[in-house]
Formats: structure tokens, C-alpha cells, sequence
């Protein structure tokens, strides 16, 4: 839809106000050029009239009836021309044998370091074939696909061979740029190709970064996925991962997000025939006024597919964290073993936790739980150390971050030292 | 701790430290950095026979009863308390976890400290020389003693006690045992 200004006064339009901070994404000019006969085009021009029409989610779509998005709205509705900070010395220096790589939504994010060995760049007509988010993208009802879609200029697509020996890292950091930062990334591993990937989320202003990671594991592949987003109070993260898993693949994702304004994790996995391994691992803090959400769903499409997800989150002040956690399982999907934990932590009296695991079975032969638990510290464990001569600050601290080490633990080795250059990443707060 | 609290996640090497360098601050002796904490910690290990695997680890995690008993010892060690209560630290123990346990009670034990140590058992005594021996029921010390106490208290039983004092009085519940 276009408006156009009549007669001085621009018309008054017929949506609220948050349509017009849609609108004036798509309008807006200030972003790396969208080159119009590049692969991208078609499925960008219709992903343009999907979310002019879509408009912002509201919280009558049950997928947001949790999340505000007031700190979407906040966030200057225009692309960054190119989301680097101005001082990337802030960035510590990448572990040993980590090849990184810097994902800015302008440069050839190729241009400076080699690729590991085993890793190739993909031609458009390969990664057309990846298939992941278009199956979900389908009905417009993923916002954040449909944003990144609208607005993403270009993709990195790799494809892996074999037992990749270094750790490939993607880093994002807009510094304190305002503005949309969209990027896009497809990953294919081969038959028997193993990978670790970390990928670095930061922001340092009131920015909104909107990644969409597409991944294809053939059989036998094996990805060991990690995910650390240090945020802004005024920032906002979309993530959004789409695997497929082919038979005997394995998947495991590890992600740890804090200090944005809004961070929401998707991670959707599809086991395609099953017979996969799915492990997931997520851990999302909040303070001040933030919100953490995290919404995933694992679909099985075969028999004897397994499942372990471990979704944990600590909620302090007045933030609010929530989970949602979609398992399915229909008729073809025998013996599908799924493990679901959702363990929450509330620091304050003013937080909240709204945490919904979702099981859709009809398979008749399966072995699926799912738990749900909010609690505070425990106290006989406080007064344990406080017995120790701890002081009860200090016991607290040490058992949070004793709660989140079940999670960090799980990050490529590759995560330490962003981990110990975030603030207070290591110490618990 | 009769039954040393379990912390998933939490680090037995880091609580210790903490707990290390608080009790150092209160002393009024200087923090110790990571290494110098290492070194200590590895020297008192050696104390308790304990596997320098076990500092990796959550504290008490997983462990087993004498595992957990030799790590309240170990935390004994490093942090040098002034008064020291051993809640039924015999319980649970087999022979060699319980003389390992006594060895290190006896070689803490100094003119500065105090150390109270409730048991139910002389076979704990046969290892830890007590220097008083009290016999408590009901929140009350019922007799006082020596070493000899404990002794008389394992040939005749508690019923002994508590009819020679009070007829009234519930079954005492154990024999509480000082080592100053």
C-alpha cells in the first residue's frame, strides 16, 4: 500500500499507529541497496506485500499474546546502512582455531578471512533448494520472517563437507547505529559433515536485529549450534532458526541471550523423516524492564525421533521472560522419545514468567514428558553457604550462576571469551 | 549438615574459594588469587584423600555419603573455623572413610578451636579423642564427662543415663563430644 500526502496534510490512515512503523520500514531508502533482479527479489517483493498487509503482531495472535512490542516501535524505522560499532576493539579476540566472520548487512562478510576447510559458498540455485523458513514463512503469520524477508539486501549461504576442524563464528554488532539491522544466513551440511558454528549477537543502541538462520542437515550430519546474544536496554533481537534434519542427523543448539529490551529466540526444527536427534538448550535472563521469549517448535515427520530441551530463565526487576514450547508428533512419528524442561527463576517480586509447553501428539507409540517449574533460590542451599561463611549476595550470585551453567556449559568452546567479556557474563549478573 | 546440601551448577572449587576468602577477609589476612587458591586447596586435599576431580565438579553433587563427608572436612580445612559442629559426620562412613574423616577432625583440632561433634556412636570416639563427653535429651545436657563417659555410655546404654537422672525425662537422643 503506498500513502500519499494530499494537499499538504498527510491523510489520516486507516491503521493505528503501529502500521505506520511498518510502512515506513518498507518506504524507507537509507539501507544497503535492494537489488532488483538479484535471487532474492521475487521472494522479497512478496514478502513486502505480506507484511504491508500483516502489519505489526498483536497480542490478540496467540504467538504474541505475551510479548509486547512496544520495543519494536521504539526502535527508528529504518534500515542501518552498515551495522558495525565504531570501536570493534570492544570485541575480544576470537578463541584458538575460530575462524570469524562478521555479518554487517552490507560488506562481504568473505572479504577478510579465509573460510575453514570444508566450507564453500553456495550458488543461489543450491541454497534455493534449502528449504526452512519458506514452509514456515507460509500463511504470513511469522512476523519476523516476513520482516527479514522485506528487508534483508543479501544472504551468506555455506556449505559444509566433512569434519570442518575450526569453529566458524558470525558476529553481528550494530554498534550504537539506530535502525533495522536484517541478516540472513543458509547453512547446508552434506552427508557426514560436522560443524561447530557460534553465532555473536550484540547491539549498543537502540537497534532491532533481525536474523533468520536457515539450516540443512543431510544424514549423518552433525551441527553443534551456539547462539550468545548480549544486548542493550534499548535494543531488540529477532532470531529466528529453521533446521531441517534429515534421518541420523544430529542437532544441538545452545544459546544464551541477555540484556535486550526484547530478545525473542524461534527456533523451528523439522525432523524430516525422523530418526534424528534433536538436543536444544536455552537460557535467557532479564532485568530492568526487559523481555525474554523464547518461542520453539520441534515437529517430527517420521518415527524414532528423539528430543531433549532444556529451556531455562532467570527473570529479575520488573522483566518479564516468556517460553513456549511447541513438540509435535502426528501419526507417523512412532516411538518418538521428546524430553521437555522449562526451569524459571524469578529474583524479584515484580517479575513475571509465562511459560506454556505445548504437546500435539497422535502418534499412540511414543515416550514424550514435559515439565514446567518457577521458583526462587532455595533457601537450604543459601543458608548452606551462608553457613560457609559466604555472605548472602555473594550465595546468591554463586547459585545463579550455578543455574545458568547447565546451559552456558553447552556453548562451543569458542563462547568463552565473549562470555567473559560481557558484563558480568561469568559472574552471574 | 547431617546431609550436606546438594548445588547443581555450583562450582565445589569456587564455593570453596569464596567461602576461602571470606573467612581470610574476616581475619584480616589478604584474598588469595586464583592460583594461590589452587595450591592451598590441592596441599589440604591431600589431607581428606580426596581426588583434585572432586573440585571440578557441583558441590556434593552426586556425591556419595563419604564423598560429602570428606568434602565438610576439606571445607574444614581451609577455613580454619573457630568453633566447628560435626552433625553425625560419622553416619554413613564406612571404616576407611571414617578413619580418613577422624585424621583430619585430629589434625585440625588446635588450642585456638573448638570442634562439638554429635554421634550416637563410640566407634567414632575410638578415632577422635574427645576431651568432654555430654549426654543430651530433650535439649538438655543430662551428664558430663570425660572421655570415660562415652565408654560407659556404649557398655550400659542411654537408658542408663536416663534413669540415673531423671525418670521423667525422654530417651536421650545422643552423646554430644567436645575436642578442644
Amino acid at each position: 500500500m503506498v500513502v500519499a500526502p494530499v494537499s499538504g496534510a498527510a491523510p489520516r490512515p486507516a491503521s493505528s499507529e503501529t502500521d505506520e512503523w511498518s510502512r515506513a520500514l518498507l518506504a524507507d531508502g537509507t539501507g544497503p541497496e535492494l537489488p532488483q533482479a538479484d535471487p532474492l527479489a521475487d521472494g522479497r517483493r512478496q514478502a513486502r506485500a505480506a507484511f504491508a498487509a500483516h502489519g505489526l503482531p498483536s497480542r490478540r495472535q496467540e504467538a504474541w499474546r505475551f510479548t509486547p512490542t512496544d520495543p519494536i516501535t521504539a526502535v527508528l524505522p529504518r534500515r542501518i546502512a552498515a551495522g558495525r560499532p565504531a570501536d570493534p576493539s570492544s570485541w575480544p579476540a576470537p578463541a584458538p582455531r575460530t575462524v570469524r566472520l562478521v555479518l554487517d548487512g552490507s560488506a562481504d562478510p568473505l572479504a577478510g578471512a579465509p573460510l575453514p576447510d570444508g566450507i564453500t559458498v553456495l550458488s543461489p540455485a543450491e541454497w534455493a533448494g534449502v528449504p526452512g523458513t519458506e514452509a514456515a514463512a507460509r500463511g504470513g503469520g511469522d512476523w519476523p520472517l516476513l520482516l527479514n524477508r522485506a528487508t534483508a539486501s543479501g544472504l551468506l549461504a555455506l556449505r559444509v563437507r566433512g569434519a570442518v576442524a575450526e569453529t566458524l563464528e558470525i558476529v553481528s554488532d550494530p554498534g550504537s547505529a539506530a535502525g533495522v539491522l536484517p541478516l540472513r544466513l543458509v547453512l547446508l551440511l552434506e552427508e557426514g559433515a560436522s560443524l561447530e558454528l557460534l553465532q555473536v549477537h550484540r547491539a549498543g543502541g537502540a537497534s532491532l536485529t533481525s536474523v533468520v538462520t536457515e539450516v540443512r542437515l543431510a544424514s549423518g550430519a552433525r551441527l553443534h549450534h551456539g547462539l550468545i546474544a548480549q544486548g542493550h536496554p534499548a535494543a531488540v533481537l529477532l532470531a529466528h532458526a529453521a533446521v531441517a534434519q534429515e534421518p541420523g542427523s544430529t542437532y544441538h543448539l545452545a544459546s544464551s541471550s541477555r540484556g535486550w529490551a526484547l530478545s525473542r529466540l524461534e527456533p523451528r526444527i523439522e525432523q524430516t523423516t525422523g530418526r534424528a536427534v534433536t538436543r536444544l538448550r536455552g537460557l535467557q535472563r532479564a532485568a530492568g524492564r526487559e523481555i525474554a521469549d523464547t518461542h520453539s517448535r520441534v515437529r517430527f515427520g517420521g518415527p524414532e525421533g528423539t528430543l531433549d530441551q532444556l529451556h531455562k530463565a532467570v527473570a529479575d526487576d520488573a522483566s518479564r521472560s516468556v517460553f513456549d514450547g511447541a513438540v509435535v508428533v502426528p501419526r507417523e512419528a512412532q516411538r518418538t522419545r521428546a524430553a521437555q524442561l522449562s526451569r524459571n527463576l524469578l529474583l524479584s517480586e515484580r517479575a513475571r514468567i509465562d511459560t506454556k509447553p505445548q504437546l500435539e501428539i497422535v502418534a499412540d507409540d511414543v515416550t514424550c514428558t514435559h515439565g514446567a517449574t518457577v521458583s526462587r533460590l532455595q533457601q537450604e542451599e543459601l543458608f548452606y553457604l551462608r553457613s560457609r561463611g559466604i555472605a548472602a549476595d555473594q550465595a546468591a550470585r554463586l547459585l545463579l550462576r550455578g543455574f545458568c551453567q547447565e546451559v552456558l556449559g553447552e556453548l562451543p568452546r569458542a563462547a568463552s571469551p565473549w562470555l567473559a567479556a560481557g558484563t558480568g557474563e561469568g559472574s552471574g549478573r | 549438615f547431617q546431609y550436606p546440601v546438594e548445588i547443581p551448577g555450583g562450582s565445589n572449587l569456587e564455593v570453596l574459594r569464596v567461602a576461602t576468602n571470606a573467612r581470610r577477609l574476616e581475619k584480616g589476612e589478604e584474598e588469595l588469587d586464583t592460583f594461590a587458591f589452587e595450591d592451598l586447596v590441592r596441599e589440604r586435599l591431600r589431607l581428606v584423600q580426596m581426588d583434585p576431580a572432586f573440585l571440578e565438579r557441583s558441590v556434593n553433587e552426586g556425591f556419595s555419603g563419604g564423598e560429602k563427608k570428606r568434602n565438610e572436612i576439606l571445607q574444614m580445612a581451609l577455613l580454619d573455623p573457630r568453633v566447628a559442629i560435626l552433625d553425625e559426620t560419622d553416619s554413613g562412613l564406612d571404616i576407611d572413610a571414617l578413619r580418613i574423616v577422624a585424621g583430619g577432625v585430629n589434625h585440625l583440632a588446635g588450642p585456638d578451636n573448638a570442634t562439638l561433634l554429635i554421634t550416637h556412636y563410640q566407634r567414632l570416639l575410638d578415632v577422635i579423642t574427645p576431651d568432654y563427653v555430654h549426654v543430651m535429651a530433650a535439649g538438655r545436657i543430662l551428664r558430663t564427662g570425660g572421655k570415660d563417659l562415652a565408654l560407659e555410655l556404649e557398655r550400659r546404654g542411654y537408658d542408663w543415663v536416663d534413669q540415673a537422672t531423671s525418670p521423667a525425662s525422654t530417651a536421650p537422643a545422643a552423646a554430644a563430644v567436645e575436642v578442644a
